[in-house]
């Protein structure tokens, strides 16, 4: 398992308010191979962000807590790192880019100035030699005319050029993981499917993981190889994204592929809605989170927490529906297989 | 026809000399219990167009009829009460169109309080029938806007925009900001509703799929201008202006198998900027098809079949 680039086990992440304490991030697994793109869905605040940011080092602390969790990147644990230690992954080993560019540049700083800090910073380059590089990978995230699009500021950029100038900063030190937290969700259709493609060439040409944070199912099979699916602070099911989507072991993913319309021609399906909503997770649940919305919910899945089951391969899914003492669900195999 | 445009135009003026051609001559028209979708990118004016058919903003020229009787071009405050009972809006942003000092009782009552034709019993009543039948609980009525999650507060949106019980609604991307779950919970509410008090909808969003599944027609708009119109599944399986075609093309389906079959062509480059237009198409920068008359030609919608018009130089 040596092609393991990162590798994190039973992390859980808990945050202080004034309600009490929330348990955002509740015992999470996950490794990405070299190479391939793993999707983390989930709906908003299943906790997918909140992970990622954990590894990255990102959790205000206090109010925010690691309380237990491993997160290793080429072996090294990255958890509990002292900020100055933590910098020296942090926008070199791994890169991350956000859902709203616009925010996360500096309005007074030029695009080109930006991208050159991180050379600057990390690689200890000189001013003169990062601009240049800043150019090339303007270049390479496809910015026409970069030497020109380097000296203008943010405010001059649209937002699908934002996003390319951010993933070109995050690749300034050749990453070996990317992350990137929704970032086509506040992007129009078009741009999307640029970005994407572009996320995809990369992935090819530079040898990076990528870790894409998402809600969206469609951009998931679009450019996902591996997928986890998250509620209410845990993965409830994982595989390759076939699995995912023509195998769905777990009725909350079921419940978000039925809930999506889907472009068949002379294929009319009515949305089936998830109803209810994620429980509190001041008080989560302890059984399974998705008790109460599940439409094949038993006694057992209200007290107990259900394990990962292997449905195949390195697919498992935490559903009791998979125990073997569990009644057989047609609906279980509904949406598979299209 | 219960709405019909001519030529409906918005142009906002921006600094001296400048002006921002935000809707540049839309004509169509929306059939009793239809559900139109227009679907473009950001900055194609499907908003702008939504806020000047029900009076939100002044129309700059054109014409706007309502079951064939004329709007005014710009709204006096006694049109907006004529015809707020007749035409609603549900907005974008459950958490900024809902005014967080009022509650629940207050926003969607208002419809009813202005016109002074309900009691304060009366109200009440239909406030709690309303709530009942967006899903939410009678009780909610005291509470306040924050402590709704979005999903709720889109239903108290709905609400306070069908108390009225007006025939024409314009939903204004009403899903674009709830997550997949409840997205589906609030299409089938409106569905619902469509059913059983015969709404007439103008349902404007960016999600190609989710407009397909809802509405019967669709359009859709460029810089705008309405650059193609028909039937839903028609115009989704076989668009036919290059613009609707690169769009439909980016479209991503949550199929993994028919994504890694697709041909990647994305769109290039990006929307122009709707400042002072020149004639001609306006999606010729970026059209793959471009032909030379197209940059100083403005094409006229022409009808390719029954209920299809398409404006595009290609088919004339």
């Amino acid at each position: 398992m040596s092609d393991i680039v990162l590798d994190v086990k039973n992390l859980r992440v808990e945050f202080d308010t004034y309600g009490g304490i929330v348990k955002a991030v509740r015992g999470v697994s996950f490794s990405v191979p070299r190479g391939q793109t793993l999707a983390i869905v989930g709906e908003s605040g299943c906790g997918k962000s909140v992970t990622v940011q954990a590894i990255m080092g990102l959790i205000p602390m206090p109010p925010g807590r690691i309380t237990s969790g491993s997160a290793k990147l080429n072996g090294q644990e990255m958890l509990g790192l002292s900020p100055k230690e933590a910098n020296q992954f942090r926008g070199v080993e791994i890169g991350m880019i956000f859902q709203d560019p616009m925010t996360s540049l500096n309005p007074t700083m030029t695009i080109g100035d930006q991208i050159a800090e991180t050379l600057i910073v990390h690689r200890g380059y000189t001013k003169k030699a990062s601009a240049k590089i800043a150019v090339d990978l303007l270049d390479k995230t496809k910015i026409p005319e970069a030497a020109k699009r380097a000296r203008q500021y943010p405010f001059e950029f649209s937002g699908g050029m934002l996003q390319r100038s951010m993933i070109a900063m995050s690749l300034a030190c050749n990453p070996t993981v990317l992350i990137a937290d929704e970032p086509t969700t506040a992007l129009d259709v078009t741009i999307q499917a640029e970005i994407l493609e572009l996320m995809l060439e990369l992935k090819r040409t530079e040898g990076m993981s990528i870790i894409l944070i998402t809600h969206d199912l469609a951009v998931v099979a679009r450019v996902a190889d591996d997928v986890a699916v998250m509620y209410a602070g845990q993965i409830i099911e994982s595989g390759s994204v076939d699995q995912i989507f023509y195998e769905s072991a777990h009725p909350y993913t079921m419940g978000l592929k039925e809930a999506m319309p889907t472009n068949k021609p002379n294929e009319e399906r009515k949305l089936m809605p998830i109803s209810g909503s994620p429980p509190d997770l001041f008080h989560p649940p302890a059984g399974c989170g998705y008790f109460a919305r599940c439409p094949h919910a038993m006694d057992i899945c209200e007290s107990n927490q259900p394990s990962g089951f292997r449905i195949a391969a390195d697919h498992y899914a935490s559903c009791w529906l998979h125990h073997e003492l569990a009644p057989e669900v047609d609906a279980l195999h509904l949406v598979g297989d299209q | 026809m219960l709405i019909e445009t001519r030529a409906l135009t918005k142009h906002f003026r921006i600094g001296s000399h400048q002006i921002l051609h935000a809707v540049d001559g839309i004509t169509l028209s929306i059939q009793e219990n239809e559900i139109l979708g227009l679907v473009g990118e950001s900055g194609s004016g499907k908003s702008t167009f939504g806020k000047t058919l029900v009076g939100l903003y002044d129309r700059t020229s054109g014409e706007a009829f309502y079951n064939g009787v004329p709007l005014p071009a710009k709204f006096k405050s006694k049109d907006h009460l004529t015809y707020s009972r007749e035409m609603q809006m549900i907005f974008q942003d459950p958490y900024s169109s809902l005014n967080p000092r009022m509650t629940v009782l207050d926003i969607i009552g208002e419809g009813l309080v202005l016109p002074g034709t309900h009691s304060r019993s009366e109200i009440h009543e239909k406030v709690a029938y309303w709530l009942e039948k967006v899903g939410l609980h009678p009780d909610h009525m005291s509470r306040y806007p924050h402590e709704f999650s979005g999903g709720q507060r889109q239903r108290i949106g709905i609400a306070r925009a069908m108390i009225i019980e007006p025939r024409f609604v314009v939903c204004d991307e009403p899903i674009s900001a709830l997550d997949v779950s409840v997205q589906a919970q609030i299409i089938n509410l409106l569905d619902e509703l469509k059913e059983s008090i015969g709404l007439t909808l103008l349902f404007i969003a960016h999600d190609l799929s989710m407009v397909r599944y809802v509405s019967h027609r669709m359009a859709v708009m460029y810089l705008g201008t309405l650059v193609e119109i028909g039937p839903s599944n028609e115009l989704f399986f076989d668009p036919q202006h290059p613009y609707t075609q690169l769009l439909i093309e980016s479209n991503p389906e949550p199929d993994p198998v028919l994504e890694r079959s697709r041909p990647h062509t994305p769109i290039k480059g990006e929307i122009t900027s709707p400042i002072n237009v020149k004639p001609g198409c306006r999606f010729v920068d970026r059209c793959p098809r471009a032909m030379a008359h197209c940059s100083h030609e403005t094409p006229e919608f022409i009808a390719t079949s029954k209920d299809r018009y398409v404006a595009c130089h290609l088919f004339s």
